[in-house]
């Protein structure tokens, strides 16, 4: 079998203690939580980090604490399972537990943490390969070779962001606390991310991201449709993150929609958001904010199915999305299942 | 044989439910795959594959990877005798390493030992090898095209990488198709996949103190590996070992001999110490041996009231860079058409090509699922041109029991009728046909199958299968050369015996699969172990049932016709009190005529026509299926749902109606994936998505509910009237299912996986109610070899032995008539009932 390159363990107990371990071991050093996106890809040689600072005993990276009305906080270091299967989450931020439940497998899910799932290493299907495959097929820039083997005339890596939970977060207006041994901050959660299928967070060397902040629920409905070809296992094809504010005139207040799979990073559609704020979701209204998402969403070659059918289905989830929360709100609910 | 009466209603095991033998080590992680062995001082073998597809080795350097530490040795094609393996004798065309050339990404090039995975591993990446490259041949119309370069030094021409060409015709075409009212033209696709099994390849070779070798391999043929090895290594075959490893799922995949078993074996007498190399997920890709992709033109012809008059089939099929099975697999693929329809005019032309891509081989139903999707996707257009419903056009066509067909197949039992109006009648098919609403749809397909190979694939007049069977210390161990590769043959082995000895299947201690302790079996491969090796350890088990009734008569002054084999209890039929434990018996047995040991074998009667390229097809049984699919598509995600299979299978018999059933939703299980998802596919010459992830096959949330009808027809040759049930299954799903999206959406999918790009592409092309289809658009220009022309057997179309009231010997003999076999047909149990009711589950 493949088998993982040597590499040291480090085992802290405390978030101050794996700071600092991180800092020390510098740019030779990657923290791990779960392992379920990094392990497989250092068996692949995709990444081959000699100091690995493991944050499964790090206590006060589990904790969870909060309210609808007061906001939440979720240690990075809850499984996907956990949030997954939280009732009051579930119930007030749905598009959190769908996309959190739509990860992966239901093992991997047991050991994959959320924070893990926010920094899961952009996929390509010419980056996501075995060593002695990329060396076959001539290396690509994101590891080991100096072209883009999707767009060979391209200075950029086109990897796709390929996390779930992203969007869902971004789109209820999560932040995210980020910890190094010389600082604490904290930030928007779309600010941890860049358009840049390489240098796809925008973390500080030794920063480790410990905690995701939700703000009040505050009258938020929200929904996280995925597309994939199988209802297990696979990453995101394509996913739609809709957030809206709905006043008692059935009129959008407010509104955030998050692509998943559309480009190097969670994709904020601003432009679809704002046609939406004023507006009752009227198929007219729906029509045309599928049509801009259509517009931004620009996948590339280089995950499942074809690209067009990618970019396609941006406009047909959307849609979707947007009629789930429309009948939700009608009927008093928050989110809905998803059915794609 | 006449003192047990197993096959009747009175079975303790026979057509019953029971736990199979080797379920609960399973179940526990206790069964010892051959990636589980670990001997003392052992090292780890991995290979160097190549990087290029198509390329001369002008230089291997294996000096770096020799000198890191912990490296034991480095091989390549220098350390082996200039000889080519394969497992067909007419294409031996493998190299344990490549010597001068490589063909895929993949082909091994170098090997090395170590004494662990990683330095194993580094090994490979130290090996320098430089390649002049050649120009890659990557598909059918690249190998058409090509008129200079070869990827192999042989074929059949016209063309430089043509493998195989065949063209066999039978009865008068033209007559048939000047006679049809309504004749169809289609092209279909069916796109390559593999086998995807849980386990890896893996495989353990020892060099033995006294310079014997033996190899444990995770393989379905170590008959064949065996052979493979004794003439690569240049040794007598007699020292060397083979002994196959519980198979975690083979398929097909794991039926040829492989270059890591040869090259482990290689290592392990180099270095002294035991070798494994357990194949990467990756590796298992390139090992490949999978469905053969297929372009195919298919040509019937039908009068009004819907009764077949011809068809013709001209197929290209996409080889890969070996030979494997693909010379069988050229001839498999349009052998089977017309074992389920009568055909009155049949042509087949095919051809294999070479190109630079892992070899495609046998997976189950080889050959065969790809004119099955075309010849039932086009019946399903004939039924729509002609206004008849797909199950009356069937049921018009029909093959009969006892009969042959116009390619000189013997059916014997034949249950087909039932299966395709129990399947019709289950899912209320006429009532839902093209009567649900947009979106949903049913679609129904039939099918047929061989219970064996009727021929070996070297040629030889030794029996096909054998069993040994000794009983003593109050028990019985059976021995034989068949591999449970999950479908269970163990479990029947076991079951055979124990029905005809009175015994629990769990009480018959097993020998399988080791050359140095088993009588040959050829493997575990075209369905052949239940029939084969079930008539072999049937004819071994009633050999020692005789031992122990003339014994057991004796003892009590009974006359032997008064005995019965009861449970663990040999007695009087009229005064049952009166009898011996089985373990008594033995002991008396054993007393009276010494060491008791007996023998069982297997050879199919001589069915082969009179003409080159008869040797495929036939077989001693068909099983036959019929499937009906219900699904719904998202027309705007273009998602195929399949919401539930109804499929009914003549089985004969079940020998275990639990694994019967598993064997069937396995088979639907891997249909589905075929039909829906599954392609071998390649991108800048290298497989696109090695690994499981990628290479996308169903979850168990895509599983829909099966419901099986199993129709028992109990045929006169299988042991206690069984047939095959472990590749038939798949073989209407996957055109049941196309139909079934047509029904459902007026897109038809002549091409497949049927994908959700492609469905939502054809769905806006589509305007109104007008049809679409999705298909190849033209057949390449291919010059086929002229076709040998066949005189269909004699009264074919009649049966040549009726079931109602004759006995064993007028079996024997109507079947004689029809070709004469080297023996005659050993009358097997079971014929109480020739023809079964449908059994719903």
């Amino acid at each position: 079998m493949l088998r993982l390159p040597a590499f040291e363990y480090l085992a802290p107990r405390t978030l101050e203690e794996a700071a600092r371990m991180l800092a020390e071991a510098g740019a030779a050093a990657l923290p791990v939580a779960g392992g379920t996106d990094l392990f497989p890809n250092m068996k692949r040689r995709q990444m081959e980090p000699r100091v690995l600072v493991g944050l499964r005993g790090v206590a006060e990276m589990t904790q969870l604490s909060g309210s609808a009305a007061q906001g939440w906080r979720l240690g990075a270091g809850i499984t996907l399972a956990r949030l997954a299967a939280h009732p009051e989450l579930r119930q007030s931020y749905p598009a959190v537990a769908l996309a959190a439940e739509s990860v992966a497998t239901p093992t991997l899910r047991n050991m994959g943490t959320v924070g893990g799932n926010l920094c899961v290493d952009t996929r390509c299907n010419y980056y996501n390969q075995s060593y002695e495959w990329r060396r076959a097929i001539g290396f690509c820039m994101k590891r080991d070779g100096d072209i883009c083997l999707v767009a060979p005339s391209s200075p950029r890596c086109w990897a796709v962001s390929s996390c779930d939970t992203a969007p869902a977060l971004m789109a209820l207006g999560a932040s995210v606390r980020l910890v190094s041994a010389r600082e604490e901050r904290v930030i928007a959660l779309r600010e941890l991310y860049r358009d840049d299928g390489i240098d796809y967070l925008a973390l500080k060397p030794g920063e480790i991201l410990s905690e995701i902040m939700l703000p009040p629920a505050d009258g938020w409905r929200s929904t996280y449709r995925k597309l994939r070809r199988r209802g297990s296992f696979d990453f995101p094809i394509l996913g739609v993150a809709v957030a809206l504010r709905i006043g008692a005139d059935a009129i959008v207040e407010q509104a955030r929609v998050c692509l998943a799979a559309a480009a190097s990073h969670p994709l904020e559609a601003v432009k679809a958001a704002e046609m939406l704020a004023g507006k009752k979701l009227q198929p007219d209204v729906i029509a045309a904010v599928a049509n801009e998402i259509f517009r931004v969403a620009k996948p590339v070659d280089n995950s499942d199915l074809t690209l067009s059918y990618r970019k396609r289905m941006a406009r047909v989830l959307v849609e979707r999305a947007l009629r789930d929360l429309a009948e939700a709100a009608a009927s008093g609910r928050n989110g809905q299942a998803p059915g794609a | 044989m006449n003192a047990h009466d197993g096959a009747g209603s009175h079975a303790r095991f026979i057509g019953r439910d029971w736990t199979k033998v080797d379920g609960a080590a399973k179940a526990r992680g206790e069964a010892r795959y051959a990636d589980d062995l670990a001997l003392p001082r052992m090292l780890y073998g991995k290979l160097l594959r190549s990087s290029v597809a198509h390329g001369i080795i002008k230089r291997v350097d294996v000096g770096p990877a020799l000198r890191l530490p912990g490296v034991h040795a480095v091989i390549t094609a220098a350390d082996f005798a200039p000889v080519r393996f394969g497992i067909m004798p007419s294409s031996q065309d493998e190299e344990p390493l490549c010597k001068e050339r490589v063909r895929y990404v993949g082909d091994p090039v170098a090997a090395v030992a170590a004494a662990d995975e990683e330095t194993a591993e580094r090994a490979c990446n130290a090996i320098e090898v430089e390649y002049e490259p050649l120009p890659a041949i990557m598909s059918i119309d690249e190998a058409l095209a090509e008129t200079t370069a070869r990827i192999q030094d042989y074929g059949d021409g016209p063309l430089p990488n043509v493998h195989k060409n065949v063209a066999l015709e039978f009865g008068d075409l033209e007559r048939a198709f000047s006679q049809a009212d309504h004749v169809r033209e289609d092209l279909f696709f069916f796109q390559g996949n593999t086998h995807l099994p849980m386990e890896q390849h893996s495989a353990v070779a020892r060099y033995e103190p006294d310079r014997r070798i033996t190899l444990w391999s995770s393989t379905q043929t170590p008959h064949y590996v065996h052979r493979a090895l004794a003439k690569v290594l240049g040794m007598p075959m007699d020292r060397i070992r083979v002994i196959a490893t519980p198979v975690g799922g083979g398929f097909g995949g794991k039926s040829d001999p492989f270059s890591h078993e040869i090259c482990a074996v290689r290592l392990a007498q180099l270095t002294g110490r035991p070798v494994k190399i357990t194949l990467t997920r990756e590796e298992v890709f390139l090992a490949h041996r999978g469905r053969h992709p297929a372009l195919m033109w298919l040509r019937t012809g039908v009068r009004r009231d819907g009764t077949i008059t011809g068809s013709q089939i001209r197929v290209l099929l996409d080889g890969g860079a070996y030979g494997s099975y693909g010379i069988a697999t050229t001839y498999y693929t349009g052998a089977l058409q017309t074992t389920t329809y009568k055909i009155p005019a049949y042509k087949v032309e095919s051809g294999r090509l070479w190109t630079n891509k892992p070899p495609c081989g046998p997976k189950r139903g080889h050959g065969t699922p790809q004119p099955r999707f075309a010849l039932e996707a086009q019946l399903d257009k004939l039924a729509e041109d002609l206004g008849i419903d797909p199950v009356t056009l069937r049921l018009k066509n029909l093959t009969e029991p006892f009969t042959r067909t116009v390619n000189h197949l013997r059916i014997t039992s034949n249950g087909l009728r039932e299966c395709l109006e129990g399947v019709a009648e289950a899912s209320e098919f006429r009532r839902k046909w093209r009567h649900l609403p947009f979106g949903q749809g049913v679609g129904i397909a039939v099918s047929s199958y061989l219970c064996g190979a009727g021929l070996p694939i070297y040629w030889n007049d030794l029996p096909h299968s054998a069993a040994q069977m000794r009983a003593d210390r109050g028990g019985v161990t059976l021995q034989c050369g068949a591999i449970d590769i999950g479908q269970g043959s163990d479990s029947v082995l076991a079951g055979v015996a124990a029905e005809v000895l009175g015994l629990n299947p769990d009480e018959i201690k097993l020998v399988t699969a080791d050359t140095d302790l088993t009588p040959v079996d050829l493997g575990s491969y075209s369905s052949r172990v239940t029939f084969m090796a079930g008539n072999a350890a049937f004819e071994a088990a009633s050999k020692l049932c005789d031992f122990l009734l003339t014994a057991v008569s004796r003892h009590l002054e009974v006359s032997r016709a008064l005995l019965v084999m009861g449970d663990h209890r040999i007695y009087d039929r009229e005064n049952p009190e009166c009898g011996v434990s089985f373990a008594e018996a033995v002991t008396l047995a054993e007393a009276q005529f010494g060491t008791l040991v007996t023998a069982g074998g297997y050879k199919p009667p001589a069915l082969a026509g009179p003409f080159k390229g008869s040797g495929v097809g036939v077989s001693p049984a068909y099983s036959f299926s019929a499937c009906v699919a219900q699904v719904s598509v998202d027309p705007g995600i273009g998602a195929v749902r399949v919401e539930r299979i109804w499929i009914a299978h003549d089985i004969g018999r079940c020998i275990n109606r639990t694994l019967v059933l598993g064997q069937v939703e396995g088979g639907v299980y891997m249909a589905l994936g075929e039909v829906l998802m599954e392609e071998q596919v390649f991108r800048k010459n290298l497989h696109k998505i090695p690994s499981m992830l990628e290479y996308k096959s169903p979850t168990f949330l895509e599983m829909p509910p099966v419901e099986t009808i199993l129709v028992e027809t109990h045929d006169p040759e299988g042991p206690f009237g069984a047939k095959e049930v472990g590749q038939g299954p798949l073989l209407p799903v996957i055109p049941a299912v196309a139909n079934a999206v047509y029904d459902a959406i007026g897109v038809r999918f002549d091409e497949i996986p049927i994908t959700p790009d492609k469905v939502i592409a054809a769905l806006e092309r589509k305007a109104g109610d007008r049809p679409v289809r999705v298909g190849p658009k033209q057949f390449p220009s291919f010059e086929f070899r002229a076709a040998i022309k066949v005189d269909p057997p004699d009264g074919w179309e009649r049966p040549w032995w009726t079931p109602t009231g004759a006995d064993a010997a007028g079996y024997a003999e109507a079947s004689r008539a029809i070709q004469p076999p080297p023996r005659a047909p050993r009358p097997a149990a079971g014929r109480s009932e020739p023809r079964g009711r449908p059994q719903m589950r």
